[in-house]
Parts: C-alpha cells; structure tokens; sequence
C-alpha cells in the first residue's frame, strides 16, 4: 500500500495514457460502425438486409443495389488465394527452422519481410502489366486446353483468358499473404523445446518425421494464427486487386472470369459516385465487409481458444 | 531542456512559412480529369499574383459533396449539374475547359484513324449485338478494309468516372436501345466486355488484346498514340478526334448561361464536330461572394492567358464567344 500511494506523477500519468490509448481503439472501432450505419441507412430502408444481401442486381443508373455479387467475389478470391498460400508459406517456414543451412536463413528471411513491406499499390500494377499478360498468354491458355474438357473441374476453365479474373486476383492475393502466415508460423516452430526435438532425432526420427509428429502439433496454434491473420488481410485487401478484377458484377463459375469484390467495388466506384443512394449502398457494402471480417474473426479466435484450453489440459 | 529547446528551434524554423502559407489560399476539390490544367495554371498564377490555389483531384462526386458542404472555396465536375440540383445546393456553375472521349481499337492491319464507325456500329458493339468485326453493319461503312472474321473484345472503364458518363451520355442521346436498356452515369451496367481501371487500364488491355475497342480521354488517346477511329457525326460527315474537330463541337454546343451552361456537349451539330466532348465544370456557392470573386479572377486570369498552356497538355480551351458568356453570367451574379 505504501507503495502505491508514493507513486510518483510520472508513473501515473504514464499509466493513465496507456489506458487511453487502449480505450482509443474501441472509441474507434464503435466510431466507425456507428458511421458505416448511419451512412447507409438510406440504403437499409431501401433495400432491406435480406433483399440487399441476395440480389446480384448492381445497377447505379437505374439506382437499384444488391451484395450478393460482391460477396461472391470476396468469398472466391480469399478461399482461393489461401489455398495457394498456406502449403508455400508453412514450406517455406519449414525450411527455414528445420531444413535451410544457417547461412541462407538470414536472407531467405529478410526477403519474406520484404515481400510484407511492399505497398499494395505496387503489386496491384505489377499484376496490371506484368502478371496479367503472363496469365493471358500462356498460363491461362494452358489450363483451358488441360482442363477446360474435364467434366465438372472443366466449368472452373471456361471463357475467354484475359489475364483480369479470379484467378489471377487470387494469385496476387497469396503473393500478399504468403509472408503474414510464413514468419508467424516460423516463430512458432521456433517455440518447438529444442530438447523434445532431439530426443526425436535420437530415436532415429527423419527430418520428416519430425516436422510432422513434433514441431507442427507443437506450433499447430500459432500456424493457424497466421492463417487466421491472412485471412484478415485478403478479405479486405483492395489496391492489388482493384486492377485485375475487372469489376464486373457477376456470379460467375470460371475461374477465368472477372468479378467483382466488396474492396474492389469501393475503390472504383466510390469517388465518383454521384447520388445519394448510390453512396449510401457503398457504405452499406462497407458495412458488410466488416460484419463479415467480424464474424470470420470471431469464429477463428474462438477455435484458437479452444484450441488453447485443451492444450493447457 | 535540451528537447524544449530543440522544440523551440524547430518550431521558430516552420512559422514562417505556416504564416506564408496563410497568405492567400483558394481551395478546390473535384474531379480528376482537369487536375494537370488546373495545376499548371495555378502555379503560373501563383508566380505572378502570390495568390495560392491549392486544387485536390478528389473525383466529381466528391467535388459536388464538398462544395455543398462548404467546406471548399470551389468544386469541380466533370458532369454539369442541372439547374435544379444547382437551386437545392445554392450553386453556380460555370465550365473551364473541353475535353473528349475518343474509341481507340487495336486491330491488326488497321491503321490510326482508318476505321470508320457511325454511333449505331459503336451502340451495337458496345451492346455485345455486333460480336464480329466483318459484321455486315462494319463492312458496309468501311467498303475498303481488309476485316476478318474475329470476335470483337469490348473494352470498358471498372471505375466510376466523368470519361465514363460521356461516353455512355452520348451513347443515350444516339442510341435508343442503349437509353432504355443501359442509360448513362458514371458507371453503369454494362450489358457487354471487360473493365479496366483507369485510362491506363483500359489502354493496357486494348494494347494487349487484338481484335478489340475501347474508350479513353481524347488527351490520352494522343500522348499514348493509341489506334482512334473515324465517327460519323450527327451532320453525317466522318471527323477524326483532333483540336479542331473539338473545337467546332465547342463552338456549336448550345451553352446556355440561362441554364448555368447545363449541356452536355454530345452530337453537336457542327460539320466538323466531334461527338463525344464534353465540359468540365467549376461549382461556386452562391452566398461566398468574396472568394468566389477571387475564384473567378483565377479562371479569368486562366481564360486570357492559359489557352496555350491547356493545349500543351492537350485539353482543348474555350471558344471565345462561350467565354464572353461565361464573363456575363460572372457580371450577373456579381462577381466581376
């Protein structure tokens, strides 16, 4: 008690700003969703929750609005592009705690960090000039003849390869995501007890058998707070697709196609959107969009908990 | 203290120029297109008068917000606002420049300005109805080009955009089928092709992809040295996109200081006139009398002086008699 009461003025104005500053963040968060509902509530009124969220319709001239589409979108691309992310990062993880030489592990690692720095704007024009025409030409080609007539995977291969698709988003997407999930699954192989690892080597274990019976139950938590953490990401990634997905709203079931996704819709259309109702449904969109990183969320830091609990039993 | 001191120092450096820039600054906000006019005029503007115009390229509809907010001295649109919209929001409105939407296409064999098309070929394509490029409709109007039987890649803008509202404005007023089905805005439901974002974008997958069209402004079509094609317009000659094709559309467009110039420069009338121009705008509030006056001593300033510096950067500047309208209404409204 003595102690506390001799507590000097710098110690306490120091623990009054702390508590500020974490009071700051749900100021914020309440902040902006009290905005995103007041801006939208012309559209709510108009088009309801259920009506907006199921209709495909996006028509600004004849003022007539619906998500579904640009749920579509965001859905495709994410799953998508952590397909294509995950097995790459958790590989590269792997091969930096457990397999690389010691002098390749500094350089493969600060290149990862590099990747996370770049702006998206950067990757969203590298994809425009770059990346798109590679995929027009001769990636997309190739998986149209391969698989365009397989019954049912078929379907994913249709139409024209214009290099602005779903796939090629989604490619960019993982590039993205790739570093989040591989250094965050890195440290936790780290966390691994050197000691329980080489008690697998001294069994006799194998490389591979240790990865898969030792370090990746052990770390299993934090790889899938990496994933988690990229799932974040893509969902409401915008700049890097904004270029290659063409905005279009369809539903459309080849993954050669272009759509459209709620980021990708915003950055298009906002500044130009010129009567309030149109606006109104944008930030509608807005509003969905952080309902559902919301709820992704929610249902990912609840299995971590879980997770957790068992672990610690 | 040291740090107090450092502070101080620092802050001693900056004031100056904080008290500089306090001097005489007019802000705008608006749309994009006209943003490196805007700017090249206010820099030389600055340099002779002191005065600062600090113009931010927000886009049209964040110009119009802002202006009727009245939290910018000036907005600007790329689309005019109607008379009424004006009246609700306590706006005048003015243009400042001309700019142009030209239909670039890449096709092999096909040289710049060979191809011709009447606004019902442009429609139909646009529409996804013409999907080859020997369609009868195509051949018929170029008897001599060698036209092979590929499908037509159409080409349009993902963003919302002034180019955008132009194009499908002037599709509107030529094209029955694409008022009632499709109709014209920033951006709309396109019934045919793909989206690129920006003219670059759409530039980019022209350049990119044989066999198709598109659409960009008529400055980037000519810096880029994109493939523009003839238009037949509503006098029924065949024009190529130039300064003085956009010019007879100025000179013959029907502004009307009556109706806060409201036109949209689409199918002008004259013989020469290109059919796809269109005004860009400067929104004032009515009741700021005193920076509106400074506002508009700018564009006089810019009217006089600025029309090589506008087609250096290839916007096509104001005809003279539209001008002196513009000066009238200003008089009228008391501000000059």
């Amino acid at each position: 008690m003595a102690r506390t009461a001799k507590k000097n003025p710098v110690d306490m104005s120091f623990s009054v700003i702390t508590a500020i500053a974490s009071f700051s963040v749900i100021i914020f968060i309440i902040g902006i969703l009290y905005v995103l509902i007041s801006e939208s509530s012309l559209a709510i009124g108009k088009f309801g929750v259920i009506k907006f969220l199921t209709s495909t319709d996006w028509d600004p001239v004849k003022e007539s609005f619906g998500a579904l589409t640009n749920i579509y979108g965001t859905a495709v691309t994410t799953v998508l592009s952590l397909i294509i992310a995950i097995p790459v990062a958790i590989g590269i993880a792997i091969f930096i705690t457990e397999i690389s030489p010691n002098f390749l592990k500094g350089p493969i690692g600060v290149a990862i960090e590099l990747l996370a720095a770049i702006p998206s704007i950067i990757y969203g024009m590298w994809g425009l000039f770059t990346l798109s025409p590679i995929m027009s030409n001769h990636v997309e080609p190739f998986l149209e003849k391969t698989f365009g007539s397989v019954p049912l995977l078929g379907i994913l291969f249709q139409g024209t390869p214009m290099g602005i698709d779903i796939l090629t988003a989604s490619i960019i997407l993982s590039i993205m995501i790739i570093p989040f999930t591989a250094s965050i699954s890195r440290d936790s192989f780290n966390l691994t007890p050197a000691v329980v690892k080489e008690s697998a080597y001294a069994i006799g274990a194998t490389k591979w058998e240790v990865v898969k019976n030792v370090v990746l139950p052990y770390s299993k938590l934090g790889v899938f707070g990496g994933i988690v953490l990229s799932l974040g990401r893509a969902l409401g990634e915008t700049m890097a697709v904004a270029f290659v997905l063409g905005n279009n709203h369809r539903i459309t079931t080849s993954l050669l196609d272009a759509a459209a996704t709620i980021t990708v819709t915003l950055a298009n259309e906002f500044a130009e959107a010129d009567n309030d109702i149109y606006l109104s449904s944008l930030f509608y969109l807005a509003l969905v969009l952080f309902v559902m990183s919301f709820i992704t969320l929610a249902i990912a830091k609840y299995f971590l908990l879980r997770a957790e609990r068992k672990y610690s039993r | 203290m040291k740090t107090y001191l450092k502070f101080a120092l620092v802050l001693a450096l900056i004031m100056p120029f904080v008290q500089c820039e306090a001097a005489e600054t007019l802000n705008g906000a608006g749309a994009t297109f006209p943003y490196p006019v805007y700017s090249a005029w206010a820099f030389e503007y600055n340099n002779i008068t002191g005065v600062k115009l600090n113009y931010q390229s927000i886009g049209s509809g964040g110009g119009i917000r802002q202006v009727t907010e009245r939290t910018v001295d000036f907005g600007a649109s790329d689309a005019p606002l109607k008379p009424e919209q004006l009246q609700k929001g306590k706006l005048l409105q003015f243009p400042a420049v001309i700019g142009g939407v030209v239909p670039v296409v890449n096709m092999p064999g096909v040289k710049a300005g060979e191809l011709k098309l009447d606004p019902g070929a442009l429609c139909k394509i646009y529409l996804g109805e013409i999907k080859y490029w020997d369609d009868k409709k195509i051949k018929d109007l170029n008897p001599t080009a060698k036209l092979s039987h590929n499908e037509i890649t159409v080409v349009h803008r993902s963003d919302g955009s002034g180019t955008t509202a132009i194009f499908t404005e002037y599709l509107s007023s030529v094209c029955h089928d694409w008022k009632s089905r499709v109709g014209s805005g920033t951006s709309v439901k396109w019934p045919a092709g793909i989206g690129g974002k920006g003219n670059e974008g759409v530039a980019n997958y022209a350049k990119r992809t044989a066999n198709s069209i598109g659409y960009v402004e008529f400055a980037y079509a000519k810096q880029n040295k994109l493939e523009h094609v003839q238009l037949k317009n509503k006098a029924g000659n065949f024009v190529q996109p130039s300064f003085e094709s956009f010019e007879d559309a100025a000179d013959t467009g029907d502004f009307d200081a009556k109706k806060d110039f409201h036109l949209w420069l689409v199918n002008a009338p004259g013989k020469g006139s290109w059919p796809i121009a269109g005004a860009t705008f400067i929104l004032l509030a009515k009741e700021k009398t005193a920076s509106n006056k400074k506002v508009v001593s700018f564009y006089d300033w810019a009217f006089k002086n600025g029309d090589s510096k506008a087609k250096e950067l290839v916007y096509v500047p104001l005809p003279k008699s539209l001008k002196d309208k513009i000066r009238g209404y200003w008089k009228a409204n008391g501000l000059q």
